[in-house]
C-alpha cells in the first residue's frame, strides 16, 4: 500500500533475559497513513512509548520489521530517517538560542545557510515564537519550550513527526491551547503525526485514528468515535471513558441481562452463554417505575454541576450508574431510595469480546 | 524606622569587619606579606653570598630576558632563560591537552556507570593523592630509568636491544606531570558531564548528527566550564612544577620554579628569583583572570 507512511509488521520487543525478560510489545502490527494524527493511547507500562521509539530508531525491535513510506527502516539508525521526535523533556540544547536549536537538524543535513535561516525563520513564525529567536532556551516558560520543540522537530520536514507525551509537563489551560496548536501544525505542514499519551480525552479530541494499547498489545484501532461508542473489549470500554458492565445471557442471538430485561444488543449467532454488556452512563434513560425494560432502585445522587450522576441499584445487586445532563434548576427530580425503571438508548448496549 | 534601620545595618556592617579581623590579618601576614617582600626584593642588588643588599636596581627584571657578559659588560638575551620558559610553558601546555584527552573518557565513564558504583570508580582516581607526591614521582624514576622495571622487562622479552632512554628527559618530566595532575583534569570534567542530560543525545542523534557531531556540537559545548576548570587546574600547577622536573628531569631540563630555586641557591641572584617568581604569578594571575571573565559571560547568558 503506498499511502501507508509507516507500517509496522509483526513487532515484538523483549527486554532482558531468561526469568527476568520482559515482554514490552508482543507481536503488533500497525500502519499509518500519509497525513494522519494517529495516536497511540494506553496506561504506562503498556509499549505505546518502546514502539514509538522504535519508529525512531532509538530502539530495535527482537523481532518485525519497520518500513517507512513502504521501504525497510528496521536496521537504520535514528540520524539516517527522515522522523523526527518531540520528546517528553523536551530535550532542548541549553547552550543555544531559540533559533539555533531549531536551526540544529537543518544544519546536520547540511543544508545551504540561506535557506537555514529561511526554513527556521519560518518555523518560528509558524509556532509564533518569531520574537523569541535570541533567547536562550532556559528563559522561556513551559509552553515556549514545548513550541521549540515542535519548530525544532518540524523544521528538517520529517516524513513522520513522533511526540512523546509532549503535553504531559504543561498545565490543563497550556494543555487545552497546545492541543489546538498541534492540530492547527499538523493541519498547516500536512506531517504524519504519531502522537503518545496516556490521557484519553487528549486521543479523543484530538486523533484521526486512535490505537488503544494493554500489556505490549494493540487491544482496538479505530476512529474516536467507533473506539469509544463501540469497545471491542472490556479493557478499552473501562480506558476510554466511564462504562457500565454488566453482566448478560446470550442465546439464539439475542441479549438478556442478569438483572432482568432484554436488550436491543446483537452477537453472533454461533456465541451463546454468559457475556458482558457495555453501556455508557450517558445512554441510559431513568423513567417511573415498570417505565423500561430495567427496574431499578436509586443509591445515590451526585451533582457534578452540567451532569448529574445517579447511582443505581440493579435487581441482580449489580451497580449501574447514569449520567444525567442538570436541568436549569440543577434538580434532577428524583430522591435517594426512589424505586424507577431504565432503557438504553437504541444501539447503545454493547457485547463485548472477551 | 528607616534611620534605626540603617543605624542597624551600619552596626551589622562594622561587627562584621570586626569578625572577619583575624582572617584578613593572617591573609595580610601570610600572602600579602611575603609577596610583598618578594616584590621588594627584585629591586635590589644581589649580595655576595646570596640575600640581597639595599641599593635600588632593576637588574633583577632585566635579567630576566637579558644577560650581561662577565667579559666585555655586553648584554644579550639570555637564550637559556628562553629555553627554560619555552620548556616550561610547552611541557604546561602538552600536560594539559594530553591529561584532557585521556581526562575526558575517563569522566564520561565514570559519569555514566550506575550511580552505585560511581564512588567506587572516583576512589581509584583520588588513591594517588594519599601518597606524597615526591614519593610517587621517585615511583615513575623507578619505573622508567635506564636499569628501571619498564627497561628490565622490555629487555627480558627482547623487544628491544638497547634500553629506552627516557628519563631526564623533557618526555620524563611531561609522563610525570600527567600522571601527577590527571585527577586534577577528572574530577571537574565529571562533575561537569554529571550533570549534563544523556536525553540531549538521543535529541542530537533524532536531528540528524552524527556521533562526531555530536560530540564536538552537543556534549563539548555543553560541558565546557568543567573542561576549562580541568584545563586552568592542571595548567596552573604544571607551570610552577618543582619536585616532578627535579625528579625526573635531572639537574638539566629545568622548569621555572627551578630556576628561580637555583636564584636564591646557587645562582646567589636573589632579586632575579624574586623577580622570576613575581612574573609566573602575573603569568598565572592573567589566565585566572580570563578564565574568570569567561565563566561570567557563560552564566550572564543564563
Amino acid at each position: 500500500m503506498p499511502n501507508d507512511a509507516i507500517e509496522a509488521r509483526n513487532i515484538s520487543k523483549i527486554f532482558g533475559q531468561g526469568e527476568a525478560a520482559v515482554r514490552a510489545l508482543d507481536n503488533v502490527s500497525v500502519s499509518i497513513s500519509q497525513g494522519e494524527f494517529f495516536t497511540l493511547l494506553g496506561p504506562s507500562g503498556c509499549g505505546k512509548t518502546t514502539l514509538l521509539r522504535m519508529i525512531a530508531g532509538f530502539e530495535s525491535p527482537t523481532s518485525g520489521q519497520i518500513l517507512l513510506d513502504g521501504a525497510d527502516v528496521t536496521e537504520l539508525p535514528p540520524n539516517k530517517r527522515p522522523v523526527n521526535t518531540v520528546f517528553q523533556s523536551y530535550a532542548l540544547f541549553p547552550h543555544l538560542t531559540v533559533a539555533q536549536n531549531v536551526a540544529f537538524g537543518l544544519q546536520m543535513l547540511g543544508k545551504p545557510r540561506a535557506e537555514v535561516a529561511e526554513t527556521t525563520d519560518r518555523m518560528l513564525a509558524l509556532v509564533k515564537l518569531d520574537q523569541m529567536a535570541g533567547r536562550k532556551t532556559s528563559q522561556l516558560s513551559g509552553g515556549q519550550q514545548q513550541r521549540v520543540a515542535l519548530a525544532r522537530a518540524l523544521a528538517p520536514a520529517p516524513r513522520v513527526l513522533l511526540l512523546d507525551e509532549p503535553l504531559s509537563a504543561l498545565d490543563l489551560k497550556l494543555r487545552k491551547e497546545m492541543q489546538i496548536e498541534l492540530k492547527r501544525l499538523q493541519h498547516e505542514t500536512g506531517i504524519t503525526f504519531i502522537f503518545v499519551t496516556h490521557d484519553q480525552e487528549e486521543a479523543l479530541t484530538m486523533s484521526d485514528r486512535i490505537a488503544v494499547m494493554s500489556a505490549g498489545k494493540i487491544q482496538q484501532i479505530g476512529a474516536p468515535r467507533d473506539i469509544y461508542t463501540r469497545p471491542v473489549n472490556r479493557f478499552v470500554a473501562g480506558f476510554i471513558g466511564e462504562t457500565n458492565f454488566l453482566a448478560a445471557e446470550a442465546a439464539n442471538g439475542r441479549v438478556t441481562l442478569k438483572g432482568g430485561g432484554p436488550t436491543d444488543a446483537t452477537v453472533e449467532s454461533g456465541r451463546s452463554g454468559a457475556v458482558t454488556v457495555a453501556i455508557r452512563p450517558e445512554q441510559v434513560r431513568i423513567g417511573a417505575p415498570g417505565e423500561g425494560s430495567l427496574p431499578a432502585t436509586l443509591r445515590d445522587l451526585v451533582y457534578f454541576g452540567t451532569d448529574t450522576h445517579c447511582y443505581l441499584t440493579l435487581a441482580d445487586g449489580s451497580e449501574v450508574v447514569v449520567r444525567l445532563q442538570s436541568p436549569a434548576s440543577g434538580d434532577v427530580g428524583l430522591e435517594p431510595g426512589a424505586e424507577v425503571g431504565l432503557s438504553f438508548a437504541p444501539g447503545a448496549a454493547q457485547v463485548l469480546g472477551d | 524606622m528607616a534611620n534605626l534601620e540603617d543605624r542597624q545595618d551600619a552596626r551589622s556592617a562594622r561587627n562584621g569587619w570586626l569578625l572577619s579581623t583575624p582572617a584578613l590579618v593572617l591573609l595580610a601576614l601570610a600572602a600579602v606579606g611575603p609577596l610583598f617582600i618578594m616584590l621588594v626584593y627584585s629591586f635590589l642588588v644581589p649580595g655576595k653570598y646570596g640575600n640581597v643588599e639595599w641599593g635600588f636596581s632593576t637588574d633583577g627584571w632585566t635579567g630576566i630576558l637579558f644577560s650581561r657578559d662577565i667579559f666585555d659588560d655586553t648584554v644579550k638575551l639570555a637564550d637559556a632563560h628562553l629555553t627554560i620558559f619555552w620548556r616550561s610553558i610547552k611541557l604546561s601546555l602538552l600536560t594539559t591537552i594530553f591529561t584532557f584527552a585521556v581526562g575526558f573518557p575517563t569522566a564520561w565513564f565514570i559519569a555514566t556507570r550506575p550511580p552505585r558504583a560511581r564512588p567506587f570508580w572516583l576512589f581509584l582516581i583520588t588513591i594517588p593523592f594519599w601518597t606524597n607526591l615526591l614519593i610517587r614521582t621517585y615511583a615513575i624514576n623507578e619505573v622508567i630509568r635506564i636499569e628501571g622495571l619498564m627497561n628490565t622487562i622490555l629487555l627480558k622479552l627482547g623487544l628491544i636491544t638497547e634500553p629506552l632512554r627516557i628519563i631526564y628527559t623533557d618526555f620524563a618530566v611531561f609522563i610525570g606531570m600527567t600522571y601527577v595532575y590527571l585527577p586534577l583534569m577528572v574530577l571537574p570534567m565529571f562533575a561537569a558531564i554529571d550533570r549534563f542530560d544523556m536525553r540531549l543525545l538521543e535529541a542530537g542523534y533524532d536531528l540528524y548528527a552524527t556521533r562526531w557531531q555530536i560530540l564536538r556540537r552537543i556534549i563539548l559545548p555543553v560541558v565546557k566550564p568543567g573542561i576549562i576548570a580541568g584545563s586552568i587546574l592542571v595548567f596552573v600547577p604544571s607551570l610552577g612544577a618543582y619536585v616532578t622536573p627535579r625528579v625526573l628531569g635531572g639537574g638539566k631540563q629545568m622548569m621555572i620554579s627551578n630556576f628561580i630555586e637555583l636564584q636564591f641557591g646557587q645562582g646567589r641572584n636573589w632579586p632575579l628569583g624574586a623577580a622570576l617568581s613575581m612574573l609566573l604569578l602575573v603569568v598565572v594571575t592573567i589566565a585566572l583572570l580570563i578564565y574568570v571573565r569567561y565563566a561570567n559571560r557563560e552564566t550572564s547568558h543564563g
